[in-house]
């Protein structure tokens, strides 16, 4: 859900973090657009079957389907409804393989203006570097406003977001599922075991995306076509060495075949029975 | 020698269960590598810092202040970063919690640091080790961290609290700056007027799904989380019907879960839903459909109407309780 009160929210912002050029002209004609970041990421999609590759220590990828994150639908979602009354424009930022480029379209197609693809031969699972990679990228583009998803369904690291944000010195909240912006405040409500957290904050920020934020838009035939002709730039990108070294990528051990206890609820004092003796867990 | 760094949540004052696990797998770690273990206590004047010791803290730094009691995410990772800063620690361990997963990253980022996140295994013995379920669990990575310090965090459920003897001295410590007006700021925690386990957190989950036709009928479900003492949980397919809210999901889009006991209520089993719950201890399913996919991961399966079976499910384990 969200909520902007007042049109064009942080037009007259003062840029603090953009490049000097940026800066300069916006302090000499006004003519600051809102500014909005949506990071995503290509994943496997949740009806994969994962098998392990030669090397084992990554999946094997083939016949493998792969898709725009589900949580940075809902970022993206987010950043279209913001863009949809404050105005400006809404970049789509990729960290990933040449494939990624039509992760990128996906959220082209949803109604992004344009996609910057950060290309790298294969992805770490450090989640810094992950990090430095996109903030460097970021820091360039003086965003009022960067959204993630909470975490991407592959690696579930939960921490590309929030590192972004503390690399850059920008308030963040995580999992959000409720975002309203008035001028250049935001408030936010985040769920935590049991409660909800309501946060508030300044822009420029950045927030990951939870479900429940919103219901993404499914990109319309028009919207696909449209994409194919946004702008996507691509940049090689170098990372640097990060601290961890992935020993094995293993399936998890197979439960053991388990049993009927029986039909109907005739059987439920049987089942009773096992979970109190044999599995002792009630 | 350095030392383990247990940070440690708090709500009203009093430690969180899932932070007395992340000092029984810090405890682990600083076995292994001969070393001790410091929990890092942040929250307000109120917070109980005694007794962490059994849980295996050889010392409790305590940063308290009352503008601590809520989670301030800037303030708790400067205070955090500022501990586990100048090498007194190779190791920052944190519940991946809601709180341990926005911390975690901030501590990590401050320190310039490794993060493994949602770790359920950690070993010292030759250099520091994890597994990390990624996939949703329907994948385990077993990684080597390299550099020093790193950031841990530990997933619920994962290592039981530890009973053990340990000194568990207090020490205060700062609790760092006031807040800068441009820090996000938590200025209120709202808590529904009929408390609910979280299902990431609780022993054990009765989860529905489409099997039970109507989202009224989730009363079923309810009664026996209730009558169990368990968290509700529900499938992708009534979330998205709007049945439930999606803090219940389990499964790869949602939540992952490891209770001692999960129970699926008309479930059919999808892959998705399947990777949130595997690594559940006991897993039983009750569903009409013999050939139903949950039931080749279940240990103990009921083929039948859970409309039937479930309500004398209830009350059977009420008497067994009772009894």
């Amino acid at each position: 859900m969200c909520d902007v009160a007042t049109d064009q929210w942080c037009k007259y912002l003062p840029k603090t973090r953009g490049s000097p050029a940026i800066l300069s002209q916006a302090q000499d004609n006004y003519e600051v657009t809102v500014k909005i970041a949506v990071c995503i990421k290509r994943v496997p999609d949740t009806e994969t079957r994962i098998k392990i590759g030669a090397d084992g220590k990554s999946i094997d990828e083939s016949g493998v389907k792969f898709i725009l994150n589900p949580f940075d639908e809902y970022a993206v979602e987010e950043a279209l409804r913001l863009q949809e009354q404050a105005g400006g424009e809404v970049v789509v930022v990729c960290l990933g393989t040449e494939a990624s480029q039509e992760t990128i379209r996906t959220a082209l197609a949803m109604g992004a203006d344009s996609g910057v693809l950060l290309k790298v031969p294969s992805l770490p699972l450090d989640h810094l570097v992950v990090a430095r990679a996109l903030a460097a990228e970021l820091e360039q583009g003086s965003f009022d406003i960067i959204l993630f998803g909470k975490l991407a369904i592959d690696d579930y690291g939960q921490a590309v977001g929030t590192m972004v944000a503390e690399l850059l010195g920008l308030p963040s909240v995580s999992a959000i599922t409720r975002l309203e912006v008035t001028d250049n405040r935001a408030t936010a409500q985040r769920e935590v075991e049991g409660a909800l957290e309501v946060v508030e904050f300044s822009l420029p920020a950045v927030v990951t995306a939870e479900k429940g934020l919103n219901d993404p838009r499914y990109p319309a035939l028009r919207g696909i076509m449209l994409a194919k002709k946004k702008p996507l730039q691509i940049k090689d990108v170098d990372l640097e060495q990060g601290g961890i070294e992935v020993l094995e990528l293993a399936l998890p051990s197979e439960r053991r075949a388990g049993r009927i206890v029986g039909e109907g609820p005739d059987a439920v004092p049987a089942l009773v029975d096992a979970l109190r003796n044999e599995a002792k867990v009630i | 020698m350095p030392h383990v760094l247990a940070v440690l949540e708090q709500r009203g004052g009093a430690v969180r269960r899932v932070s007395q696990e992340a000092l029984a797998a810090a405890r682990s770690l600083a076995d292994d590598l001969e070393c001790d273990v410091h929990g890092l206590l942040i929250g307000p004047p109120n917070t109980i810092p005694d007794g962490l010791g059994e849980y295996g803290a050889d010392k409790v730094l305590t940063s308290l202040d009352a503008e601590l009691e809520l989670y301030q995410a800037s303030r708790y990772g400067q205070i955090a970063a500022e501990q586990a800063t100048g090498g007194e620690y190779t190791a920052v361990v944190i519940a991946a919690s809601s709180l341990g997963k926005d911390l975690g990253p901030r501590i990590a980022a401050r320190l310039g640091c490794t993060l493994a996140s949602d770790v359920t295994s950690i070993s010292g013995s030759d250099g520091i080790v994890v597994s990390r379920p990624a996939f949703s669990s329907k994948a385990i990575y077993r990684i080597k961290i390299t550099a020093t310090p790193c950031v841990v965090s530990i997933r619920p459920n994962a290592f039981s609290p530890l009973l053990t003897s340990r000194p568990g001295t207090v020490e205060e410590v700062s609790p760092g700056d006031a807040a800068r007006p441009s820090d996000a700021r938590t200025i209120a925690i709202k808590t529904p007027e009929r408390a609910t386990l979280d299902v990431a957190e609780a022993s054990i989950v009765v989860s529905g799904g489409r099997g039970l036709k109507e989202p009224e009928h989730f009363k079923l479900v309810e009664e026996l989380a209730q009558a169990l003492g368990g968290a509700v949980g529900a499938s992708r397919a009534v979330v998205d019907a709007g049945w439930r809210p999606h803090s219940e999901q389990v499964g790869q889009t949602g939540k992952t879960v490891s209770p001692n006991l999960y129970i699926a209520l008309g479930i059919s089993g999808a892959i998705q839903h399947l990777a949130g719950m595997r690594t559940a201890k006991v897993i039983v399913a009750v569903n009409k459909d013999r050939d139903a996919p949950i039931f080749k991961v279940a240990d103990y399966g009921i083929v039948g109407d859970l409309f039937e079976v479930v309500p004398r499910l209830t009350d059977e384990i009420k008497k067994a309780r009772e009894g």
